[in-house]
Protein backbone atom coordinates (compact mmCIF):
# COMPACT_ATOMS: atom_id res chain seq x y z
CA UNK A 1 0.00 0.00 0.00
CA UNK A 2 3.36 2.53 -0.55
CA UNK A 3 3.00 4.19 -3.69
CA UNK A 4 -0.47 4.72 -4.25
CA UNK A 5 -1.33 7.22 -2.01
CA UNK A 6 -2.53 8.82 1.19
CA UNK A 7 -6.08 10.20 1.14
CA UNK A 8 -6.31 12.05 4.13
CA UNK A 9 -9.25 13.04 5.96
CA UNK A 10 -10.18 16.01 7.97
CA UNK A 11 -12.51 15.95 10.49
CA UNK A 12 -13.53 12.61 12.18
CA UNK A 13 -17.65 12.46 12.19
CA UNK A 14 -20.53 11.79 9.91
CA UNK A 15 -18.82 12.25 6.57
CA UNK A 16 -15.88 10.99 7.26
CA UNK A 17 -17.25 7.35 8.54
CA UNK A 18 -19.12 6.83 4.99
CA UNK A 19 -16.12 8.71 2.86
CA UNK A 20 -13.98 5.85 4.80
CA UNK A 21 -16.95 2.79 4.03
CA UNK A 22 -17.04 4.18 0.29
CA UNK A 23 -13.75 4.45 -0.17
CA UNK A 24 -12.76 0.63 0.85
CA UNK A 25 -15.99 -0.91 -1.48
CA UNK A 26 -15.07 1.15 -4.28
CA UNK A 27 -11.50 -0.65 -4.24
CA UNK A 28 -9.39 2.60 -3.01
CA UNK A 29 -5.99 0.53 -2.95
CA UNK A 30 -3.96 3.03 -1.15
CA UNK A 31 -3.60 4.73 2.94
CA UNK A 32 -6.22 6.63 4.49
CA UNK A 33 -5.71 8.49 6.95
CA UNK A 34 -8.47 10.40 9.53
CA UNK A 35 -7.49 13.36 11.72
CA UNK A 36 -10.00 14.77 13.80
CA UNK A 37 -9.77 17.02 17.07
CA UNK A 38 -12.84 15.15 18.94
CA UNK A 39 -11.43 11.79 21.23
CA UNK A 40 -13.67 9.70 19.69
CA UNK A 41 -14.32 7.75 16.81
CA UNK A 42 -17.25 9.16 14.24
CA UNK A 43 -20.61 9.56 16.40
CA UNK A 44 -24.05 10.14 15.49
CA UNK A 45 -24.54 13.81 15.96
CA UNK A 46 -28.39 14.02 16.14
CA UNK A 47 -28.89 11.72 19.49
CA UNK A 48 -27.04 14.23 21.13
CA UNK A 49 -29.93 16.82 21.67
CA UNK A 50 -32.30 13.87 21.64
CA UNK A 51 -32.10 10.32 23.27
CA UNK A 52 -28.29 11.13 24.84
CA UNK A 53 -29.47 14.17 26.44
CA UNK A 54 -32.12 11.98 28.13
CA UNK A 55 -29.82 9.36 29.16
CA UNK A 56 -31.55 6.67 26.95
CA UNK A 57 -28.86 5.45 25.00
CA UNK A 58 -25.11 5.01 26.58
CA UNK A 59 -22.60 6.46 24.06
CA UNK A 60 -21.10 3.15 23.15
CA UNK A 61 -24.81 2.93 20.71
CA UNK A 62 -23.72 6.10 18.81
CA UNK A 63 -20.57 5.10 17.36
CA UNK A 64 -21.63 4.83 13.49
CA UNK A 65 -18.68 1.74 13.20
CA UNK A 66 -17.20 0.29 15.72
CA UNK A 67 -13.59 -0.18 16.30
CA UNK A 68 -12.72 -3.45 13.88
CA UNK A 69 -13.96 -1.38 10.91
CA UNK A 70 -10.94 0.93 11.19
CA UNK A 71 -8.78 -1.58 11.45
CA UNK A 72 -10.48 -3.74 8.94
CA UNK A 73 -10.20 -1.03 6.62
CA UNK A 74 -6.84 0.10 7.37
CA UNK A 75 -7.38 3.35 8.22
CA UNK A 76 -4.74 5.67 9.88
CA UNK A 77 -6.56 7.10 12.97
CA UNK A 78 -5.14 10.04 14.57
CA UNK A 79 -7.60 11.25 17.27
CA UNK A 80 -7.04 14.10 19.51
CA UNK A 81 -5.60 16.22 16.84
CA UNK A 82 -6.13 19.33 15.31
CA UNK A 83 -5.41 19.93 11.68
CA UNK A 84 -3.65 23.59 11.89
CA UNK A 85 -2.43 24.67 8.39
CA UNK A 86 -2.61 23.15 4.84
CA UNK A 87 0.39 23.20 2.28
CA UNK A 88 -0.90 22.51 -0.86
CA UNK A 89 2.22 22.86 -2.86
CA UNK A 90 3.70 20.09 -0.63
CA UNK A 91 0.29 18.17 -0.32
CA UNK A 92 0.77 18.38 3.06
CA UNK A 93 -1.13 18.82 6.45
CA UNK A 94 0.40 20.09 9.46
CA UNK A 95 -1.36 19.35 12.78
CA UNK A 96 -1.41 20.86 16.47
CA UNK A 97 1.59 18.28 17.65
CA UNK A 98 3.93 19.42 14.91
CA UNK A 99 3.56 16.20 13.01
CA UNK A 100 2.83 16.79 9.55
CA UNK A 101 0.41 14.17 6.72
CA UNK A 102 1.23 14.19 2.97
CA UNK A 103 -1.89 13.33 1.04
CA UNK A 104 -2.73 12.22 -2.50
CA UNK A 105 -6.47 13.54 -2.10
CA UNK A 106 -7.44 15.32 0.84
CA UNK A 107 -11.21 15.38 2.20
CA UNK A 108 -11.97 18.47 4.47
CA UNK A 109 -14.59 17.38 6.03
CA UNK A 110 -14.63 19.83 9.34
CA UNK A 111 -18.07 20.55 9.61
CA UNK A 112 -19.43 23.67 11.65
CA UNK A 113 -19.35 25.27 14.97
CA UNK A 114 -21.86 27.02 17.40
CA UNK A 115 -22.04 30.37 16.51
CA UNK A 116 -20.85 33.02 18.90
CA UNK A 117 -23.16 35.16 20.60
CA UNK A 118 -22.06 38.85 21.12
CA UNK A 119 -22.99 40.29 24.58
CA UNK A 120 -21.72 40.87 27.74
CA UNK A 121 -20.80 37.91 30.26
CA UNK A 122 -21.31 35.50 27.31
CA UNK A 123 -18.06 34.00 28.36
CA UNK A 124 -19.53 32.51 31.82
CA UNK A 125 -18.22 29.44 32.84
CA UNK A 126 -21.90 27.99 32.97
CA UNK A 127 -22.53 29.38 29.30
CA UNK A 128 -22.59 26.18 26.79
CA UNK A 129 -22.68 25.48 23.40
CA UNK A 130 -23.95 22.08 21.77
CA UNK A 131 -22.37 20.57 19.27
CA UNK A 132 -20.82 17.16 20.79
CA UNK A 133 -20.73 14.36 23.04
CA UNK A 134 -18.13 16.21 25.44
CA UNK A 135 -20.67 19.41 25.59
CA UNK A 136 -23.52 17.39 26.36
CA UNK A 137 -21.38 15.35 29.23
CA UNK A 138 -20.64 18.76 30.63
CA UNK A 139 -24.02 20.49 30.45
CA UNK A 140 -25.64 17.61 31.88
CA UNK A 141 -22.77 17.63 35.24
CA UNK A 142 -23.77 21.46 35.34
CA UNK A 143 -27.01 20.44 35.64
CA UNK A 144 -28.87 19.70 39.31
CA UNK A 145 -31.78 17.57 39.67
CA UNK A 146 -34.92 19.92 39.25
CA UNK A 147 -31.86 22.39 38.07
CA UNK A 148 -33.09 25.63 35.63
CA UNK A 149 -31.96 25.11 32.00
CA UNK A 150 -31.60 28.63 29.60
CA UNK A 151 -31.79 28.14 25.89
CA UNK A 152 -30.76 30.71 23.46
CA UNK A 153 -32.08 30.32 20.17
CA UNK A 154 -35.10 28.31 19.39
CA UNK A 155 -33.84 26.56 16.29
CA UNK A 156 -34.31 22.89 15.93
CA UNK A 157 -31.15 22.12 18.35
CA UNK A 158 -32.88 24.49 20.89
CA UNK A 159 -35.88 22.86 20.79
CA UNK A 160 -35.08 19.47 20.97
CA UNK A 161 -32.93 20.00 24.14
CA UNK A 162 -35.85 22.04 25.77
CA UNK A 163 -38.04 18.95 25.06
CA UNK A 164 -35.49 16.19 26.21
CA UNK A 165 -34.82 18.21 29.62
CA UNK A 166 -38.06 18.87 30.53
CA UNK A 167 -38.84 15.45 30.65
CA UNK A 168 -35.90 14.94 32.95
CA UNK A 169 -37.66 17.60 35.78
CA UNK A 170 -35.45 20.09 34.18
CA UNK A 171 -36.74 23.43 34.56
CA UNK A 172 -36.62 24.74 31.03
CA UNK A 173 -37.01 28.43 29.41
CA UNK A 174 -36.14 29.23 26.15
CA UNK A 175 -35.05 32.89 24.46
CA UNK A 176 -35.89 33.58 21.18
CA UNK A 177 -35.20 37.01 19.17
CA UNK A 178 -37.58 36.12 16.43
CA UNK A 179 -41.71 36.65 16.88
CA UNK A 180 -41.73 32.48 16.06
CA UNK A 181 -39.43 29.33 16.80
CA UNK A 182 -37.65 27.62 14.58
CA UNK A 183 -38.31 30.97 11.72
CA UNK A 184 -35.06 30.15 10.17
CA UNK A 185 -35.72 26.77 8.74
CA UNK A 186 -40.19 26.52 8.73
CA UNK A 187 -43.14 28.57 7.82
CA UNK A 188 -46.15 30.23 10.51
CA UNK A 189 -48.17 26.97 10.34
CA UNK A 190 -45.50 24.59 12.12
CA UNK A 191 -43.96 27.38 14.28
CA UNK A 192 -47.60 27.86 15.74
CA UNK A 193 -47.97 24.24 16.52
CA UNK A 194 -44.60 23.73 18.20
CA UNK A 195 -45.11 26.62 20.29
CA UNK A 196 -48.11 25.58 21.80
CA UNK A 197 -46.64 22.19 22.27
CA UNK A 198 -43.61 23.43 24.40
CA UNK A 199 -45.80 25.53 26.35
CA UNK A 200 -48.50 22.77 27.10
CA UNK A 201 -45.16 20.63 28.24
CA UNK A 202 -43.90 23.71 30.55
CA UNK A 203 -41.20 24.83 28.48
CA UNK A 204 -41.35 28.37 28.99
CA UNK A 205 -40.44 30.08 25.46
CA UNK A 206 -40.28 33.88 25.17
CA UNK A 207 -41.16 35.61 22.01
CA UNK A 208 -39.34 38.61 20.60
CA UNK A 209 -36.86 38.37 23.49
CA UNK A 210 -34.02 40.94 23.49
CA UNK A 211 -31.01 39.27 26.08
CA UNK A 212 -28.91 41.90 27.24
CA UNK A 213 -26.44 40.45 29.24
CA UNK A 214 -25.04 37.31 31.54
CA UNK A 215 -24.10 37.99 35.09
CA UNK A 216 -23.06 36.24 37.98
CA UNK A 217 -24.99 36.41 41.06
CA UNK A 218 -24.08 34.23 44.22
CA UNK A 219 -24.80 30.43 43.62
CA UNK A 220 -26.60 31.17 39.96
CA UNK A 221 -26.42 32.94 36.96
CA UNK A 222 -28.53 35.32 35.62
CA UNK A 223 -29.96 36.51 31.88
CA UNK A 224 -30.92 40.11 32.07
CA UNK A 225 -33.68 40.80 29.59
CA UNK A 226 -34.43 44.13 27.86
CA UNK A 227 -37.64 44.09 29.95
CA UNK A 228 -35.63 44.48 32.98
CA UNK A 229 -36.17 41.47 34.15
CA UNK A 230 -33.57 38.59 35.33
CA UNK A 231 -33.90 34.76 34.49
CA UNK A 232 -32.19 32.64 36.83
CA UNK A 233 -30.01 29.69 35.36
CA UNK A 234 -27.62 26.87 36.19
CA UNK A 235 -26.69 26.24 32.47
CA UNK A 236 -27.43 28.19 29.41
CA UNK A 237 -26.76 26.50 26.04
CA UNK A 238 -26.42 29.51 23.01
CA UNK A 239 -28.07 27.54 20.38
CA UNK A 240 -28.27 30.57 17.81
CA UNK A 241 -26.83 28.72 14.76
CA UNK A 242 -23.18 27.91 13.31
CA UNK A 243 -20.64 29.03 11.45
CA UNK A 244 -18.81 26.35 8.22
CA UNK A 245 -15.17 25.92 9.91
CA UNK A 246 -13.68 27.17 6.68
CA UNK A 247 -10.11 28.11 8.21
CA UNK A 248 -7.99 25.66 7.04
CA UNK A 249 -9.21 25.93 3.40
CA UNK A 250 -9.52 29.97 3.02
CA UNK A 251 -5.89 30.42 4.59
CA UNK A 252 -4.79 27.84 1.61
CA UNK A 253 -6.28 30.15 -0.62
CA UNK A 254 -9.07 27.34 -1.44
CA UNK A 255 -12.82 29.38 -2.49
CA UNK A 256 -15.13 30.13 -0.12
CA UNK A 257 -17.92 31.57 0.42
CA UNK A 258 -20.90 30.73 3.15
CA UNK A 259 -18.55 27.02 3.69
CA UNK A 260 -15.68 25.87 1.34
CA UNK A 261 -16.84 26.09 -2.48
CA UNK A 262 -17.55 22.78 -4.45
CA UNK A 263 -18.84 21.62 -7.14
CA UNK A 264 -21.34 18.75 -8.18
CA UNK A 265 -18.48 16.32 -7.36
CA UNK A 266 -17.41 17.27 -4.28
CA UNK A 267 -14.42 19.05 -5.57
CA UNK A 268 -13.14 22.36 -4.59
CA UNK A 269 -10.89 24.51 -6.92
CA UNK A 270 -8.08 22.44 -5.99
CA UNK A 271 -8.44 18.82 -7.80
CA UNK A 272 -6.51 17.44 -5.10
CA UNK A 273 -9.14 18.95 -2.55
CA UNK A 274 -12.26 18.03 -1.69
CA UNK A 275 -15.12 19.28 1.02
CA UNK A 276 -18.17 17.62 1.98
CA UNK A 277 -20.98 17.84 5.08
CA UNK A 278 -21.66 20.65 6.58
CA UNK A 279 -18.44 22.71 5.82
CA UNK A 280 -18.98 22.52 2.15
CA UNK A 281 -21.37 25.03 -0.05
CA UNK A 282 -22.05 22.90 -3.23
CA UNK A 283 -24.42 23.66 -6.22
CA UNK A 284 -27.66 22.14 -6.35
CA UNK A 285 -28.64 21.59 -9.60
CA UNK A 286 -32.38 21.13 -8.21
CA UNK A 287 -32.82 24.29 -6.68
CA UNK A 288 -30.16 26.11 -9.29
CA UNK A 289 -28.46 27.59 -6.36
CA UNK A 290 -25.37 27.37 -4.12
CA UNK A 291 -26.56 25.83 -0.77
CA UNK A 292 -24.37 24.96 2.97
CA UNK A 293 -26.85 22.12 4.37
CA UNK A 294 -26.30 21.31 7.83
CA UNK A 295 -27.73 17.75 7.87
CA UNK A 296 -26.85 13.86 8.06
CA UNK A 297 -28.17 13.12 4.60
CA UNK A 298 -26.27 15.26 2.74
CA UNK A 299 -23.45 14.75 4.99
CA UNK A 300 -22.88 10.82 4.25
CA UNK A 301 -24.12 11.36 0.63
CA UNK A 302 -21.77 14.28 -0.22
CA UNK A 303 -18.63 11.69 1.37
CA UNK A 304 -19.79 9.09 -1.27
CA UNK A 305 -19.90 11.58 -4.05
CA UNK A 306 -16.24 12.91 -3.00
CA UNK A 307 -15.16 8.96 -2.12
CA UNK A 308 -16.18 7.38 -5.36
CA UNK A 309 -14.81 10.35 -7.47
CA UNK A 310 -11.12 9.55 -5.91
CA UNK A 311 -11.89 5.71 -7.10
CA UNK A 312 -12.46 6.86 -10.54
CA UNK A 313 -15.93 5.93 -10.24
CA UNK A 314 -17.54 9.78 -10.15
CA UNK A 315 -21.30 10.20 -9.97
CA UNK A 316 -22.53 14.00 -9.29
CA UNK A 317 -24.09 14.44 -5.99
CA UNK A 318 -27.93 15.77 -6.34
CA UNK A 319 -29.88 14.82 -3.78
CA UNK A 320 -33.10 16.36 -2.34
CA UNK A 321 -32.45 17.68 1.10
CA UNK A 322 -34.34 16.57 3.44
CA UNK A 323 -34.45 16.96 7.82
CA UNK A 324 -35.96 15.36 10.44
CA UNK A 325 -36.50 16.87 14.12
CA UNK A 326 -37.77 14.43 17.00
CA UNK A 327 -39.32 16.54 20.04
CA UNK A 328 -41.34 14.99 22.58
CA UNK A 329 -43.78 11.99 20.10
CA UNK A 330 -43.59 14.33 17.88
CA UNK A 331 -41.33 13.46 14.14
CA UNK A 332 -41.16 16.72 12.06
CA UNK A 333 -40.14 15.22 8.41
CA UNK A 334 -38.93 18.30 6.12
CA UNK A 335 -38.82 17.57 2.27
CA UNK A 336 -36.42 20.08 0.43
CA UNK A 337 -36.23 24.03 1.33
CA UNK A 338 -38.48 26.18 1.49
CA UNK A 339 -36.93 29.41 1.43
CA UNK A 340 -37.97 31.75 -1.23
CA UNK A 341 -41.73 30.10 -1.18
CA UNK A 342 -44.85 32.20 -1.69
CA UNK A 343 -47.29 30.17 -0.58
CA UNK A 344 -47.77 27.29 1.71
CA UNK A 345 -50.99 24.98 2.25
CA UNK A 346 -52.01 22.77 5.31
CA UNK A 347 -53.55 19.74 4.96
CA UNK A 348 -54.77 17.10 7.74
CA UNK A 349 -55.38 19.08 11.45
CA UNK A 350 -52.68 20.26 13.57
CA UNK A 351 -54.96 20.16 16.43
CA UNK A 352 -54.61 16.27 16.25
CA UNK A 353 -51.01 16.13 15.90
CA UNK A 354 -50.76 14.98 12.12
CA UNK A 355 -50.61 17.32 9.41
CA UNK A 356 -48.77 18.76 6.37
CA UNK A 357 -47.54 22.02 5.34
CA UNK A 358 -46.81 22.18 1.23
CA UNK A 359 -44.87 24.99 0.39
CA UNK A 360 -45.15 26.65 -3.32
CA UNK A 361 -43.30 29.16 -5.50
CA UNK A 362 -44.64 30.22 -8.72
CA UNK A 363 -46.99 27.16 -7.63
CA UNK A 364 -43.97 24.47 -7.91
CA UNK A 365 -44.24 22.79 -4.97
CA UNK A 366 -40.48 23.20 -3.37
CA UNK A 367 -40.72 21.83 0.39
CA UNK A 368 -43.14 20.09 2.26
CA UNK A 369 -42.97 19.65 6.12
CA UNK A 370 -44.70 16.80 7.57
CA UNK A 371 -45.51 16.16 11.37
CA UNK A 372 -45.96 13.04 12.08
CA UNK A 373 -46.99 11.82 8.59
CA UNK A 374 -43.81 10.11 7.34
CA UNK A 375 -46.27 8.62 4.20
CA UNK A 376 -46.72 12.35 2.94
CA UNK A 377 -42.94 13.09 3.46
CA UNK A 378 -42.17 10.05 1.13
CA UNK A 379 -44.26 11.02 -1.36
CA UNK A 380 -43.08 14.88 -1.30
CA UNK A 381 -39.84 13.80 -1.64
CA UNK A 382 -40.35 12.08 -5.02
CA UNK A 383 -43.08 15.21 -5.96
CA UNK A 384 -40.84 18.05 -5.13
CA UNK A 385 -37.83 16.19 -7.12
CA UNK A 386 -39.92 15.89 -10.61
CA UNK A 387 -41.49 19.84 -9.86
CA UNK A 388 -37.93 20.89 -9.89
CA UNK A 389 -36.62 19.04 -12.52
CA UNK A 390 -39.44 19.93 -14.67
CA UNK A 391 -38.67 22.66 -17.81
CA UNK B 1 -24.90 -11.81 21.06
CA UNK B 2 -26.91 -13.22 18.24
CA UNK B 3 -26.02 -13.74 14.45
CA UNK B 4 -27.43 -12.12 11.95
CA UNK B 5 -26.68 -12.90 8.18
CA UNK B 6 -27.48 -10.35 5.41
CA UNK B 7 -27.70 -11.27 2.34
CA UNK B 8 -27.09 -8.43 -1.01
CA UNK B 9 -29.30 -8.24 -4.16
CA UNK B 10 -26.18 -10.05 -5.61
CA UNK B 11 -26.74 -12.84 -3.03
CA UNK B 12 -23.41 -12.69 -1.44
CA UNK B 13 -23.82 -13.11 2.45
CA UNK B 14 -22.42 -11.36 5.29
CA UNK B 15 -22.42 -12.46 9.06
CA UNK B 16 -22.41 -10.48 12.04
CA UNK B 17 -22.80 -10.62 15.52
CA UNK B 18 -25.33 -8.25 17.40
CA UNK B 19 -25.38 -6.90 20.70
CA UNK B 20 -29.26 -8.25 22.14
CA UNK B 21 -31.35 -4.73 22.40
CA UNK B 22 -29.42 -3.74 19.41
CA UNK B 23 -31.43 -3.23 16.36
CA UNK B 24 -30.41 -5.19 13.01
CA UNK B 25 -30.07 -1.27 11.30
CA UNK B 26 -27.45 -1.14 14.36
CA UNK B 27 -25.87 -4.25 13.97
CA UNK B 28 -25.32 -3.56 10.21
CA UNK B 29 -23.95 -0.59 10.20
CA UNK B 30 -21.76 -0.31 13.04
CA UNK B 31 -20.12 -3.27 11.26
CA UNK B 32 -19.79 -1.37 7.57
CA UNK B 33 -22.58 -4.63 6.10
CA UNK B 34 -23.06 -3.01 2.42
CA UNK B 35 -26.17 -2.62 1.27
CA UNK B 36 -27.92 -0.39 4.38
CA UNK B 37 -27.57 3.47 4.68
CA UNK B 38 -29.47 4.15 7.71
CA UNK B 39 -29.39 8.03 6.75
CA UNK B 40 -31.17 8.79 10.02
CA UNK B 41 -29.39 6.70 12.42
CA UNK B 42 -32.49 4.98 12.85
CA UNK B 43 -35.14 7.95 13.52
CA UNK B 44 -37.31 5.79 11.25
CA UNK B 45 -37.85 9.05 9.54
CA UNK B 46 -35.74 7.85 6.28
CA UNK B 47 -36.60 4.46 5.11
CA UNK B 48 -33.44 3.90 3.98
CA UNK B 49 -31.99 1.13 6.42
CA UNK B 50 -35.69 -1.27 4.39
CA UNK B 51 -34.43 -4.90 5.03
CA UNK B 52 -36.58 -8.21 3.37
CA UNK B 53 -37.11 -10.84 6.17
CA UNK B 54 -36.86 -14.30 5.46
CA UNK B 55 -39.77 -16.46 4.82
CA UNK B 56 -39.29 -18.53 8.37
CA UNK B 57 -38.15 -15.54 10.26
CA UNK B 58 -41.74 -13.90 9.62
CA UNK B 59 -43.89 -14.74 12.69
CA UNK B 60 -40.61 -14.25 14.63
CA UNK B 61 -39.62 -10.55 13.74
CA UNK B 62 -43.35 -9.50 13.43
CA UNK B 63 -45.32 -6.68 11.88
CA UNK B 64 -44.16 -2.96 11.45
CA UNK B 65 -45.32 -0.30 13.82
CA UNK B 66 -47.59 2.26 12.31
CA UNK B 67 -45.02 4.66 11.69
CA UNK B 68 -43.13 2.42 10.10
CA UNK B 69 -45.98 0.88 8.16
CA UNK B 70 -46.81 4.32 6.82
CA UNK B 71 -43.16 4.76 5.79
CA UNK B 72 -43.28 1.42 3.93
CA UNK B 73 -46.12 2.13 2.10
CA UNK B 74 -44.87 4.42 -0.23
CA UNK B 75 -40.92 3.15 -0.08
CA UNK B 76 -39.74 1.69 -3.18
CA UNK B 77 -39.58 -2.23 -3.81
CA UNK B 78 -41.28 -2.65 -0.65
CA UNK B 79 -43.17 -6.95 -0.44
CA UNK B 80 -44.66 -8.10 2.23
CA UNK B 81 -41.62 -9.27 4.11
CA UNK B 82 -40.07 -5.81 4.07
CA UNK B 83 -39.50 -4.37 7.21
CA UNK B 84 -37.60 -1.38 8.55
CA UNK B 85 -34.22 -3.10 9.99
CA UNK B 86 -34.05 0.11 12.57
CA UNK B 87 -37.11 -1.17 14.27
CA UNK B 88 -36.11 -4.66 14.65
CA UNK B 89 -34.35 -4.78 17.83
CA UNK B 90 -32.10 -8.43 18.34
CA UNK B 91 -32.71 -10.50 21.05
CA UNK B 92 -32.30 -14.76 21.55
CA UNK B 93 -35.40 -15.23 19.63
CA UNK B 94 -34.14 -14.02 16.24
CA UNK B 95 -30.82 -15.69 17.07
CA UNK B 96 -29.64 -16.68 13.07
CA UNK B 97 -31.68 -14.39 11.80
CA UNK B 98 -31.64 -13.26 8.07
CA UNK B 99 -32.76 -10.86 6.06
CA UNK B 100 -31.92 -9.66 2.38
CA UNK B 101 -31.00 -5.93 1.17
CA UNK B 102 -32.47 -4.40 -1.41
CA UNK B 103 -30.07 -3.45 -4.55
CA UNK B 104 -30.33 0.16 -3.55
CA UNK B 105 -32.20 2.32 -0.97
CA UNK B 106 -33.38 4.82 -2.72
C1 LIG C 1 -27.24 18.43 18.75
C2 LIG C 1 -27.34 18.21 17.28
C3 LIG C 1 -28.49 17.62 16.75
C4 LIG C 1 -28.61 17.40 15.38
N1 LIG C 1 -29.72 16.80 14.89
C5 LIG C 1 -29.81 16.53 13.57
C6 LIG C 1 -30.93 15.82 13.03
O1 LIG C 1 -31.88 15.47 13.74
N2 LIG C 1 -30.94 15.55 11.71
C7 LIG C 1 -29.91 15.91 10.88
O2 LIG C 1 -29.94 15.60 9.69
N3 LIG C 1 -28.84 16.58 11.35
C8 LIG C 1 -28.78 16.90 12.67
N4 LIG C 1 -27.68 17.58 13.14
C9 LIG C 1 -26.66 18.05 12.19
C10 LIG C 1 -25.69 16.94 11.86
O3 LIG C 1 -25.16 16.40 13.03
C11 LIG C 1 -24.60 17.47 10.95
O4 LIG C 1 -25.19 17.84 9.73
C12 LIG C 1 -23.52 16.42 10.69
O5 LIG C 1 -22.91 16.04 11.89
C13 LIG C 1 -22.49 16.95 9.72
O6 LIG C 1 -21.46 16.02 9.60
P1 LIG C 1 -20.00 16.46 9.13
O7 LIG C 1 -19.24 15.19 9.07
O8 LIG C 1 -20.11 17.32 7.94
O9 LIG C 1 -19.43 17.43 10.26
P2 LIG C 1 -19.48 17.49 11.90
O10 LIG C 1 -20.39 16.44 12.38
O11 LIG C 1 -19.73 18.88 12.22
O12 LIG C 1 -18.01 17.07 12.26
C14 LIG C 1 -16.88 17.83 11.97
C15 LIG C 1 -15.73 17.32 12.83
O13 LIG C 1 -14.53 17.93 12.43
C16 LIG C 1 -13.79 18.32 13.55
N5 LIG C 1 -12.84 19.35 13.14
C17 LIG C 1 -13.11 20.61 12.70
N6 LIG C 1 -11.97 21.26 12.38
C18 LIG C 1 -10.96 20.39 12.61
C19 LIG C 1 -9.54 20.48 12.46
N7 LIG C 1 -8.93 21.58 12.02
N8 LIG C 1 -8.78 19.39 12.79
C20 LIG C 1 -9.37 18.24 13.24
N9 LIG C 1 -10.71 18.11 13.39
C21 LIG C 1 -11.49 19.18 13.08
C22 LIG C 1 -14.88 18.78 14.50
O14 LIG C 1 -14.45 18.89 15.84
C23 LIG C 1 -15.89 17.67 14.30
O15 LIG C 1 -15.57 16.57 15.10
C24 LIG C 1 -27.55 17.82 14.52
C25 LIG C 1 -26.41 18.42 15.06
C26 LIG C 1 -26.29 18.61 16.42
C27 LIG C 1 -25.05 19.26 16.98
S1 LIG D 1 -32.46 4.19 9.73
FE1 LIG D 1 -33.78 5.70 8.95
S2 LIG D 1 -35.68 4.66 8.94
FE2 LIG D 1 -34.33 3.15 9.70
Amino acid sequence: MGNTGNVVIIGASHAAAEAISTLRRAGWPGQITLIGDELELPYQRPPLSKAYFKGELEFAKLLLKNEAFYDKAQVNVLLGKRATKLDRQQQSVMLDNGESVFYSHLILATGTRARHLPVAGHDLPQIKVLRTRADVDDIKSALPQGGKLLIVGAGYIGLEVAASAIKNNIDVTVLEAQERVLSRVTGEHVSGFFQKRHAKEGVDIRLGASLQSFVNQGAKAYAKLGTGEDIPFDCAIVGIGVVPNVELAQDAGLACDNGILVDEYARTNDANIFAVGDCANHFSALYRNRIRLESVPNAVAQAKTAALFICGKPQPYNQLPWFWSDQYDIKLQTAGLLSGYDRSEIQGDPDEAKFTVSYYKQDKLIALDAINAPAEFMKAKKAIIEALSAN
Amino acid sequence: MSKITFIDYQGNQTEVEATNGDSVMEAATQNDVPGIDADCGGACACATCHVYVDAEWMDKVGKPGDLEADMLEVADGVQDNSRLSCQISMSDDLDGLVVSTPESQY
